[in-house]
């Protein structure tokens, strides 16, 4: 059990932090006080030739598409354009061993006492204690301070497993599809949920992409956002196929996710309308997706993510090829980011973090 | 979301009384519980006759009713915290809410006494969502909803039968986990609700419960007796296997728990180093329960809570009956439960 008065690690030169953008990145002033010390890894997105004005004192390196095409090479093919889902770019040519990512339109959040939240430290909070997949304890993550395993919960099971993902919230505008904007254009996330808990093994959820952090040498492989976007029948689905690729991955390889804080303010509310269109198949597919996912099933002799991953794509075209020539493209596809995943990383086919 | 009306008729509120005076732990809860039906089920073991105050809607029973209505060899079954099991049983009413008496009204953040009632009957008369994961918590509580990426074939979600509140001030841990931190106490109130998935096992705490009788209470039941089980909830462990065994025919029956708000808060009681001393069997105990419950497979033919329970009670007693002795009673417990369930024919009234 954590002592409560250890001050969270920084992590700033094992942490970089991947923000996708066709804009200036202004917000960035607002994060300053808790984004300045870590490097900044830019996946610009949209018309190469815009220059991304990125605010002074920010170290960081940038990549536009030009710069995609250039590393990749025919590999580029895997990576959306005109689409946030490109970012997992970002993931990829990172050298570090966490990630976490942000969207542009998310700002820094307070809490009930009124105090700025410090997204990034509660993130790392998150990945440096364990989960507790296979028992769900009802005063939600046992290593917080002032928590701890309840009555009943086994004493072997206490130790919990890495955690590989942190899955974090919004505050203001609340990831509704567009079907739920367009009935609650209104409706603003106030509820402040003074919780993390970690998500039970054989469960899936919707990841979101806007307030994540992930431990890249654990489930780097994993974090593949698909193909979205110019060209693409759908889009605003990165994160989710991202996420359920994802969890089967860790329920399979041991390894934990954790969602409730931290909370950012999300100040911007894309064009419902305009989310329907991209939102539209997707939201028919995913009736078929959520039960392959559900009953997707990994073999043992796969033991690292890579493995695991390309296990997968196999199941998806087998499986959902038949739902649409899409998921064929798009199994290839997750092959293709494999390939590349491990081109730019050749050291890094390890197994989990077991 | 429509409005969910809280409406007496279906509620009873079952208390197990381990002190004779109950004035002030009722004067405490009497602005959220004196308007319902209460059932107050007196410890066998305690030998004078409860004080109540006047105002309250309530009966009482005791040893004697005990031992009238199960046979001698039964009543046993009704000894400690299983008491209040008796309340259920009793009971006419579509929901109970039941708390420990050591219990108050909690504060939540904005200084409100919390009303447990409303909120338990709200998340029990509101769907559950088990089968995928709402990152919103409870997509029915006002000002939340079902997040993007949630499948719109599971909007509906399935029917909420458990409510599991939760503790402020003395938490619901284990006697070592408090003797280890003596200072510790939950003063976190985490304003949310949410479905224990499908598949996935908790730790029922019975100290701030409620459910759906008319449905799920053939499995709300007393049946794992420790040895040396007492009188704190350090020394027992007859709601945590209750709520493995219910949790077990929710997702079987597709029914839903929620666990989270309402809080209580606890008041000082027992001593965790006292507990300590005290044999380990039920921890010791859920290092082979939990494999157990979850491979534990119920056939197509289980579709009522009772059935779920006899089917359980079967295996229970083939797979770890032999091996460990107070298994094999807790599964004839099951057993007897079920029967004395149908007995007493308990029936909702409304």
């Amino acid at each position: 059990m954590a002592s409560s008065v250890t001050p969270t690690p920084l992590l700033k030169d094992e942490l970089d932090i991947v923000i996708p953008t066709i804009r200036n990145l202004d917000f960035l002033e607002m994060w300053r006080p808790f984004f300045q010390q870590y490097h900044l890894i830019i996946v610009q997105d949209g018309d190469p030739s815009k220059v991304i004005k990125v605010p002074e004192g920010f170290n960081y390196e940038l990549y536009n598409r030009n710069d995609i095409n250039r590393i990749l090479g025919p590999k580029a093919s895997c990576i959306s354009f005109k689409d946030s889902a490109c970012r997992c770019f970002g993931y990829m040519v990172s050298k570090k061993k966490y990630i976490f990512t942000i969207d542009d339109d998310c700002f820094v959040a307070k809490d009930p006492s009124g105090n700025d939240i410090n997204a990034l430290e509660q993130h790392i909070k998150n990945l440096l204690s364990p989960s507790t997949p296979f028992f769900f304890n009802t005063l939600y993550d046992p290593y917080r301070e002032g928590a701890d395993f309840v009555r009943g919960y086994p004493f072997s099971l206490r130790e919990g497993v890495p955690t590989a993902v942190s899955h974090g919230l919004w505050l203001n505008i609340p990831d509704y599809d567009a079907p739920t904007q367009l009935v609650k254009p209104r409706e603003r996330n106030t509820r402040f949920v003074d919780a993390v808990l970690t998500i039970p093994k054989g469960t899936l959820f919707p990841m979101c992409g806007m307030n994540l952090a992930f431990d890249r040498e654990l489930i780097g492989p994993a974090m593949y956002f698909g193909l979205m976007g110019d060209g693409q029948p759908i889009g605003r689905y990165d994160d989710m196929w991202a996420g359920w690729c994802m969890k089967v991955i860790c329920d399979h390889l041991g390894l934990g996710v954790k969602t409730g804080l931290p909370y950012i303010w999300h100040s911007k509310a894309s064009n419902p309308f305009v989310n329907l269109k991209k939102e539209y198949k997707g939201i028919y597919w995913q009736e078929e997706l959520i039960p392959f996912f559900q009953a997707a099933t990994l073999p043992k002799e796969c033991t690292t993510v890579q493995s695991c991953y390309k296990e997968l794509s196999k199941q998806v075209k087998a499986k959902l090829g038949k739902v649409d020539d899409y998921f064929n493209k798009l199994a290839d596809a997750m092959l293709t980011w494999i390939e590349a995943w491990d081109e730019l990383n050749p050291s890094a086919k390890l197994p989990n973090g077991k | 979301m429509s409005q969910v009306t809280i409406d007496r008729n279906e509620i009873d509120i079952v208390i197990a009384a381990f002190r004779s005076d109950l004035t002030s732990f009722l004067e405490e809860w009497r602005p959220i519980i004196s308007r319902f039906h209460l059932i107050i089920v007196q410890d066998p073991d305690l030998k004078e006759g409860l004080k109540i105050p006047n105002g309250f809607d309530v009966d009482v029973y005791t040893k004697s009713d005990i031992d009238k209505l199960v046979s001698a060899s039964h009543a046993s079954m009704f000894s400690g915290y299983a008491c209040r099991y008796f309340g259920y049983l009793v009971s006419k009413r579509k929901y109970i809410v039941s708390i420990d008496d050591d219990c108050s009204p909690a504060k939540d953040n904005n200084g409100d006494v919390v009303d447990i009632v409303t909120q338990h009957i709200t998340n029990l008369k509101t769907p559950a969502t088990p089968l995928f994961f709402n990152t919103l918590y409870d997509p029915y509580r006002k000002g939340s909803d079902f997040v993007r990426g949630y499948p719109f074939s599971l909007r509906s979600g399935v029917p909420c039968v458990l409510s599991c509140g939760l503790w402020l001030n003395l938490a619901d841990f284990d006697a070592p986990t408090q003797s280890l931190k003596p200072e510790l106490r939950n003063s976190r109130y985490v304003d949310a609700v949410l479905t224990v998935p499908k598949n996935s096992l908790m730790p029922m705490s019975g100290i701030n419960i409620a459910f759906d009788r008319e449905t799920v209470g053939p499995a709300i039941l007393p049946a794992l007796k420790l040895a040396k089980e007492g009188k704190v909830r350090w020394e027992t462990m007859e709601d945590v296997w209750c709520g493995l065994v219910v949790k077990v025919v929710c997702d079987h029956l597709q029914l839903g728990v929620k666990t989270g708000i309402p809080y209580v808060w606890r008041n000082e009681r027992g001593s965790a180093i006292d507990s300590l001393k005290k044999e380990w069997q039920g921890v010791k105990l859920m290092e082979e329960l939990i494999p157990f419950f979850q491979t534990l497979k119920l056939s197509q033919d289980a579709v009522t809570a009772e059935d779920c329970v006899m089917e359980m009670a079967v295996a229970i007693k083939k797979g770890m009956g032999s091996k460990h002795p107070e298994l094999a009673n807790a599964a004839g417990n099951m057993v007897e439960w079920v029967k004395i369930w149908k007995e007493v024919g308990s029936r909702v009234l409304i």
